[in-house]
């Protein structure tokens, strides 16, 4: 089955000038696609550039080169505000910390309605009304929070706010950066559940940033490791977590703990050295195996391919 | 709003103890200053005997709390005492002055804020530019200028070279209260100390809120604000300035405080007669039951200030009520 793509990112770049002799390769060259319906997950050590490509591709940077395609339109380069506003509606993110991403001056009610405000979805006031209640209550909460200010929730409620807030002005796609990361574990698996939950019931789709690995394979279709800017490998999540390639990945996925003390006092750790790599030849970004990329020099390339064989 | 209640009746009772401090330190700052109420008005020729028993009468021989009680119960009824130089009640000489100095204080304040918050926005707004350079150069040279030299710069060249400005007073002599004109000319000679006062005083508020606003510039919400599809007026207007002109506003207490030390040099040079210009006065005269009085006040004027900055800090934040 032909899957419908409905995000294509080619060649993304994003550099940040520090200065006039120092520029930093947030995102240097990166392509990947999102099909429509699926999770895809980022996941990548802190500053490794996951949340600039999210950022970047719902254009709240400007891209330094490369494109970005979302349901055939490409985002960057010249738009009309209408055209803009149209893909903001389509986009949506939802971000890391709950608590200093909601206007703390502003009440649940308007920092929901607000979307539907600037994108004129209500047809009046009651309609907003109506509207902002049937979406706290679609994320669990009740109707009554509307008036109150962010500050009178926990963590966990206050994210479900910065979710029905991306969902008000009804998205395909969202950008969830790290939406977990800042919230307790037992409060993780609630929210992960409710995205599910809405990926189903609205069918959309989900780029996934985070770096916690056993709740990226939870909720992934397929998964992209980053490392200082570049795609390292991407597959199939069980692919990836059964026959991990890059060295890098091997690094990561050796660094997850179970809670089983057995298995914990056994576990090897596997530390990644880039110097491993033959730094004679550029590596580039190549399919080891149908839907499997690694990021590989010719030579490691061969080994790649026989190491999956062997398996 | 049940918060905002008991919070503001909490803070208004807090008053009471730091007035009876304040009126108490005023007390004992008057009595460690030689000589009492009788020593220059009695007449010298007097017998020391007789000036002895007319100090008991008195009561200016009873131990010092005594006498805090019955000053402080006068005070409080209105009666502060006779002015040894004018010889009227304090308080009648301190009323008139205190109107004045009330009218030049809101012009100064009006001012302070007319320039403030235009400044302070478009140099939080376009920070690092050529004109936040400028805004921010200007508030250097403001807090450097001591108040008393740009004051006397002013007089001379807005009073005295072009003559825009009356030079002293309060009102032209011989206009009678209530007419247009009356109001015109009070107006007129409020103008220039307030501008001088009010150029000075305002870069306090400049600087505050331009780093308010390149805070609020790079606060996440923002970034949600933009992904939500905000355009970037409704970014700056709905989110940004909301959330830092508040904090400014919860500052306006404080700057009555500020206010009264800037007045006692402005009205002195302007020749401008309100409570700043009566202290100074009183001050050089010796006058003590003046100065008493006016420094009360002044404590008074500064409590209040701080009552309404935390009163309006709540009404802003409700963070702060909940404590």
């Amino acid at each position: 089955m032909e899957k419908e793509k409905v995000l294509e990112v080619k060649n993304l770049q994003k550099f940040f000038k520090l200065g006039r002799n120092n520029t930093v390769k947030a995102v240097d060259d990166i392509s990947f696609d999102i099909n429509k319906g699926e999770t895809f997950g980022l996941v990548g050590e802190s500053g490794c550039g996951k949340s600039t490509t999210g950022r970047t591709i719902i254009r709240l940077h400007e891209a330094t080169g490369g494109q970005v395609i979302f349901n055939h339109e490409n985002v960057h380069g010249k738009k009309s505000k209408q055209d803009l506003l149209k893909l903001n509606r389509k986009m949506q993110m939802i971000f890391q910390d709950p608590s200093s991403s909601l206007n703390p001056k502003m009440t649940v009610m308007d920092i929901v309605a607000e979307g539907i405000d600037i994108h004129k979805l209500a047809k009046n006031e009651k309609d907003r009304k109506q509207r902002v209640e049937n979406l706290l209550e679609t994320v669990g909460l009740n109707r009554e929070h509307a008036t109150r200010f962010p500050h009178e929730f926990s963590g966990g409620q206050r994210q479900r706010i910065g979710i029905a807030r991306a969902l008000a002005v009804e998205p395909e796609f969202i950008i969830a950066d790290e939406p977990i990361s800042a919230l307790d574990v037992s409060i993780q698996a609630q929210v992960v559940n409710l995205l599910k939950r809405l990926q189903r019931d609205y069918g959309l789709t989900f780029l996934f940033i985070a770096h916690d690995l056993s709740m990226v394979k939870y909720i992934s279709d397929r998964i992209g490791v980053m490392y200082f800017g570049n795609m390292v490998e991407l597959a199939e999540s069980d692919e990836l977590y059964k026959n991990p390639l890059h060295p890098y990945t091997k690094s990561l996925l050796s660094a997850i703990p179970l809670p089983d003390p057995d298995y914990e006092r056994n576990r090897r750790r596997v530390a990644y050295d880039p110097a491993e790599h033959d730094t004679n030849e550029e590596p580039e970004f190549r399919e080891v195996k149908p839907g499997h990329w690694v990021r590989c020099t010719t030579k490691e390339f061969e080994e790649y391919k026989k190491e999956l064989k062997t398996k | 709003m049940n918060h905002m209640w008991k919070f503001s009746v909490r803070r208004m009772l807090i008053i009471i103890p730091q007035l009876l401090l304040l009126s108490l330190l005023v007390f004992l700052m008057a009595q460690a200053m030689p000589g009492d109420a009788l020593t220059g008005q009695i007449n010298p020729d007097l017998d020391p005997q007789e000036m002895q028993e007319q100090r008991e009468e008195l009561g200016l021989n009873d131990p010092w709390h005594i006498k805090y009680a019955d000053w402080i119960t006068s005070a409080v009824r209105g009666d502060l005492g006779q002015s040894f130089q004018f010889k009227m009640p304090a308080s009648e000489l301190i009323w008139n002055r205190m109107v004045n100095s009330f009218w030049l204080g809101v012009a100064t304040l009006i001012i302070t804020y007319l320039l403030a918050i235009p400044l302070g926005i478009t140099s939080g707004r376009f920070n690092d530019s050529l004109l936040d350079s400028s805004i921010t150069g200007y508030t250097y040279i403001g807090f450097a200028t001591p108040i008393f030299i740009f004051a006397l710069v002013m007089l001379w060249i807005f009073g005295y070279q072009l003559g825009w400005f009356p030079t002293s007073g309060s009102v032209a002599p011989g206009s009678d209260p209530g007419t247009f004109e009356y109001i015109v000319s009070k107006i007129n000679h409020l103008l220039l100390p307030a501008i001088s006062l009010g150029l000075i005083t305002t870069v306090n508020t400049v600087q505050y809120l331009r780093s308010e606003i390149i805070d609020t510039k790079q606060k996440d919400f923002i970034i949600t604000a933009r992904a939500k599809g905000a355009s970037e007026s409704r970014v700056y207007n709905r989110h940004i300035f909301r959330n830092s002109l508040l904090p400014i506003a919860a500052f306006f207490g404080f700057e009555i405080t500020g206010l009264i030390g800037g007045t006692v040099f402005v009205e002195r040079i302007f020749g401008y007669p309100g409570m700043g210009d009566l202290f100074i006065q009183s001050v050089l005269l010796r006058d003590y039951t003046v100065v008493t009085s006016v420094v009360l006040l002044f404590g008074l004027a500064s409590i209040l200030g701080a009552l309404i900055s935390d009163i309006i800090l709540s009404l802003v934040d409700p963070r702060i009520r909940i404590k």
